[in-house]
């Protein structure tokens, strides 16, 4: 596989008078966070790989306002929005695909009030639909029979219903797939949301991520996978913090798909 | 005779007075409820009905816990099923006849033998939840917002219980030896009316009392049970009882949205719009209707609440089924959601005897800060799990994010970090300090 990525721009498409099949809407996390970039790249990998037609907005991009509107600050995060509807409106487009719960919930679900009405997917349910489409292979590679974990990410899961894409795909890759004490509807947060991801948590016995990462270290899982740049953040961490680290990797499920074929 | 009436008049009088008691308690209730906002929860009619049907009637999601869940099933339909018999009660009550219903035979046996039954698996049931409660540590009963009259009340709950069961099979009993001996106005020319499954094995106690000790036994049972009933129905205006009645209402007005979906504060949009709409002049003069005192943003009490949000704090019976799932709580934070509950009811309670005096809602007390306090708001990670684990359809999420509107926009009382990202979001759409020009950086890195 070539080390080069092809992520073409909305303003690129335009230009070329073309409109492409899905918009990626990679995320402040997935565009800046370290870690959280090696997800939004290993998605291009894939969807390069398998020869998706997307584009991104790029510096054009601008946060959705989740962290805002769940901290209480519906001005700000109305202004985001619509700074964001008028520019994907203004692309004319359809369809969005995305690998953070936070951001596919809000455009799903909040942007609509606001004149932003699109088909809104998570990264793990596009690949789930590449899969039945026949796109895309999935098949075990380097994580056949390996002990795997998945954390609901409260966004994708309880707040939106999605639990079975992301295990779907994971069961593709043949994995031994364990599920902790609290998972789907049950599914206990990571201790990210609501914008306590940029905040110090109030005092108590624990941190979230801590506890949660205890419930997965119950299972004695090789991999935490993940479906959301936050909960892996908040995961890694708790891992660390466990020092099970050489043991335990956290992973998102598309990184997990893209290392299995060594893409 | 006048004295002949004198247990029917007395009867109705007792009748009469707990109904009107209790109709006053729900205009009470319902004068409450409705001081809070409007919300539109009249949609969709088919689907709520729907959605009544199942998760309140049908307690879809009380055997998620299945201990908990299937005692109270059989609770509740021992306490439905039973209240057949409380019809034929009343009836006789206030013609003065004596088993009513005694006609329909058979089925008459199937249906008092099917009440006894379920009466003892009643008795069963809540001798079990008050050893949940008062002898087993569960987690979700020893919380700190349970300490006091909140512990108390679902004690006397299932007293009340106990005793109402045991006053049904004594009555029984009593009735069945009486129709046994062929006492007057019990026996029947057709045989036994009823059937007496349980309260049979009570016959030997009653043994070898006269027939006017039996008849007083009766009586007083009779009585007592349905003045227990009585007292009953008027208890649950001061009791997170409530919920036997409002647990219908509250689901079929509950959210149907996706549990992700907050609401959208219109007042915000008009403003934002003006805002970003290059062709609004910023010094026109208002229009008209824009002399209107502006809307407050968020809650700092509880008039600032939707009513669907004070429905719920009457109707929710302090399981704490939302807290024992809630992630902040786990970790030992302050924030409970069925606090935030609780708190919300006390706090109208508070307000609506305030209006009863015929005062104004007074200002130097309010749901914020007063009961509930900051640090708990600002420990939620919105996780929806309380929303999630409530089995009749209650937000505590939806109150937590009103009153975190109202620090934020109306107070700017936001903690400092989040401040911080607020300011970052602002400047460089991101909650980082990134520079909106490189949010395209990372495909130019090494893939």
């Amino acid at each position: 596989m070539s080390d080069k990525m092809n992520v073409p721009t909305m303003a690129s498409y335009l230009a070329e008078g073309k409109q492409p099949e899905v918009l990626f809407w990679v995320g402040c996390a997935g565009s800046f966070d370290d870690r959280a970039k090696k997800i939004t790249k290993a998605f291009v990998k894939i969807l390069n790989n398998i020869n998706v037609d997307f584009a991104v907005l790029g510096t054009e991009e601008g946060c959705t306002g989740d962290p805002a509107k769940r901290a209480g600050n519906e001005f700000l995060f109305q202004m985001q929005a619509m700074t964001n509807i008028e520019v994907l409106n203004g692309y004319e487009v359809k369809k969005i695909v995305t690998a953070c719960p936070h951001c596919f919930n809000t455009i799903k679900n909040e942007y609509p009030a606001l004149g932003g009405n699109y088909d809104v997917v998570h990264h793990t349910q596009f690949l789930k639909q590449l899969l039945n489409e026949g796109r895309l292979k999935v098949e075990g590679g380097k994580f056949k029979g390996k002990r795997i974990t998945y954390h609901d990410p409260c966004y994708l899961g309880r707040a939106n219903g999605e639990y079975e894409a992301p295990r779907d795909l994971l069961r593709k890759l043949e994995v031994e797939l364990v599920e902790m004490k609290s998972c789907k509807s049950k599914g206990l947060c990571c201790g990210a949301g609501g914008a306590q991801m940029f905040k110090d948590a109030e005092k108590g016995d624990k941190e979230v991520n801590i506890h949660r990462t205890e419930q997965a270290v119950e299972v004695k899982p090789e991999v935490i996978a993940a479906g959301c740049p936050f909960c892996n953040t908040m995961m890694t961490d708790g891992v660390k913090n466990k020092e099970k680290q050489d043991d335990i990797e956290v992973l998102d499920v598309v990184e997990m798909i893209a290392n299995a074929e060594d893409l | 005779m006048m004295l002949d009436y004198l247990p029917q008049i007395l009867f109705i009088i007792a009748l009469g007075g707990a109904i009107l008691f209790f109709a006053k308690n729900v205009s009470s209730i319902r004068r409450n409820i409705n001081l809070g906002r409007d919300v539109d929860r009249k949609d969709h009619k088919n689907l709520r009905f729907k959605k009544m049907m199942r998760v309140a009637l049908g307690q879809s999601k009380m055997v998620t816990r299945p201990i908990a869940g299937i005692l109270h099933i059989i609770v509740y339909v021992g306490f439905v099923i039973i209240n057949i018999e409380v019809l034929e009660i009343i009836i006789d009550g206030v013609a003065g006849t004596h088993r009513i219903f005694g006609f329909l035979g058979p089925v008459y046996d199937f249906l008092i033998g099917s009440f006894e039954i379920l009466a003892f698996l009643v008795l069963v049931s809540v001798i079990i939840f008050w050893l949940r409660r008062n002898v087993m540590n569960i987690k979700r009963f020893l919380s700190r917002e349970l300490k006091g009259w909140p512990k108390n009340d679902a004690n006397y709950i299932l007293y009340f219980e106990v005793v109402l069961m045991v006053l049904f099979l004594t009555m029984n009993a009593a009735d069945y030896q009486l129709q046994l001996s062929g006492a007057p106005h019990y026996f029947n020319e057709a045989g036994i009316m009823g059937s007496f499954p349980i309260s049979q094995f009570l016959l030997p106690i009653i043994d070898g009392m006269s027939v006017e000790s039996l008849i007083i036994l009766e009586r007083t049972a009779w009585w007592l049970h349905i003045i227990g009933i009585l007292i009953f129905l008027n208890y649950l205006y001061y009791s997170k009882h409530l919920h036997i009645l409002l647990a219908f209402p509250n689901v079929y007005f509950s959210n149907l949205e996706s549990l992700g979906k907050f609401k959208n504060l219109d007042a915000v949009t008009n403003e934002v719009k003006l805002m970003m709409d290059p062709n609004a002049d910023p010094f026109a003069e208002p229009e008209g209707d824009e002399e209107e005192v502006p809307e407050k943003f968020g809650a700092s009490d509880v008039q600032d609440l939707n009513w669907f949000q004070l429905l719920s704090a009457y109707t929710c019976t302090e399981c704490g089924r939302c807290t024992s799932e809630c992630p902040a709580n786990q970790t030992g934070k302050k924030l409970s959601p069925r606090k935030i509950m609780m708190d919300t009811r006390d706090r109208l309670e508070e307000v609506g005897k305030e209006l009863d005096k015929g005062n104004e809602i007074s200002s130097d007390k309010q749901l914020l800060d007063d009961y509930i306090s900051r640090e708990e708001l600002w420990a939620c990670t919105t996780c929806n799990a309380c929303v999630d684990a409530c089995p009749i359809g209650i937000d505590p999420l939806s109150i937590i994010m009103d009153m975190r509107q109202y620090l934020v926009m109306e107070q700017s009382a936001a903690p400092a970090e989040l401040n911080n990202a607020m300011s970052n979001i602002e400047n460089n759409a991101a909650p980082w300090p990134y520079n909106q020009q490189d949010r395209l950086d990372w495909a130019k890195e090494e893939a």
